[in-house]
């Protein structure tokens, strides 16, 4: 049922992408996507629509998702986020920066043995909640922390 | 020079933690250049894939609020000295990158 909304959520999100690449000159014919490029949740302009748009609405709020992150960041262009999660079965985990102009920051698919953990450098606006959220056995969990930022990330 | 990757691999029991250092401006297209006044178009990695031994393990999809010069840390299990971990970039005019690093 998962698999079928996730199927849905992404050709729905995307339709013809992957048609559109090809007459980009961005796909050689025969190349193929490793999972087609999800506009919708990059460009949603709410957390909220990024996170239904990525397959994490309804998540629930777990203490077993560890975000490491600054208390306060100095630069907004480059802050530090590494994130482990504890829930058994974790296949995915996607970052998201609340108050950013797009909030979607990056979505990770792990399979054949990666563990949930990623660490990554982010550009963040000003201060927010960054808020992680995990697909795990079926199911989506989220946690946040929030992040000052003295100098902001995202524009000139 | 965009494109570089630098890749290190260490192993911790069957463990590999892996780190990816790649070159890339990560242009969100929100910024300014200050010379002509104009923005400068958006490029940026927005897809890359790890693989062990040629199978896939991590899967990302990025957007432009990835930092310049982009970083990566990821970690597999089941891994020995010796095995192959590649990770191949995209960005969003469609040029790739590649590395690829021998589990120490």
């Amino acid at each position: 049922m998962d698999q079928l909304r996730r199927t849905f959520l992404k050709s729905a999100g995307v339709a013809g992408s992957v048609v559109f690449a090809i007459s980009a000159g961005l796909l050689k014919s025969g190349e193929v996507l490793a999972a087609a490029w999800n506009t919708n949740a990059f460009t949603a302009k709410t957390i909220a629509d990024a996170m239904a748009a990525s397959g994490f609405k309804d998540s629930v709020e777990s203490k077993d998702i560890e975000i490491k992150a600054p208390e306060i960041a100095e630069n907004g262009q480059v802050v530090p986020v590494e994130v482990a999660s504890k829930i058994p079965g974790t296949t995915s985990i996607a970052i998201f920066v609340e108050k950013n102009p797009t909030p979607m920051v990056g979505s990770f698919e792990l399979m054949a043995g990666a563990e949930p953990y990623i660490s990554t450098r982010i550009k963040m606006g000003q201060t927010s909640l960054v808020r992680v959220a995990v697909k795990a056995g079926g199911k989506t969990y989220s946690a946040t922390k929030e992040v000052k930022v003295t100098i902001g990330g995202c524009g000139g | 020079m965009a494109g570089e990757m630098k890749m290190r691999a260490a192993l911790s029991g069957d463990v590999a933690e892996v780190k990816v250092l790649m070159s890339h401006p990560m242009e969100s297209g929100l910024r300014k250049d200050a010379k002509t006044d104009k923005l400068v178009p958006a490029l940026f990695i927005n897809q890359v894939v790890a693989t062990l031994n040629g199978k896939t393990v991590v899967d990302a999809q990025w957007g432009a609020a990835i930092s310049k010069n982009p970083f990566l840390g990821f970690k597999v299990k089941g891994v020995k000295a010796g095995d192959k971990v590649a990770v191949e970039a995209v960005d969003n005019s469609g040029v790739k990158f590649n590395g690829e690093v021998a589990v120490a």
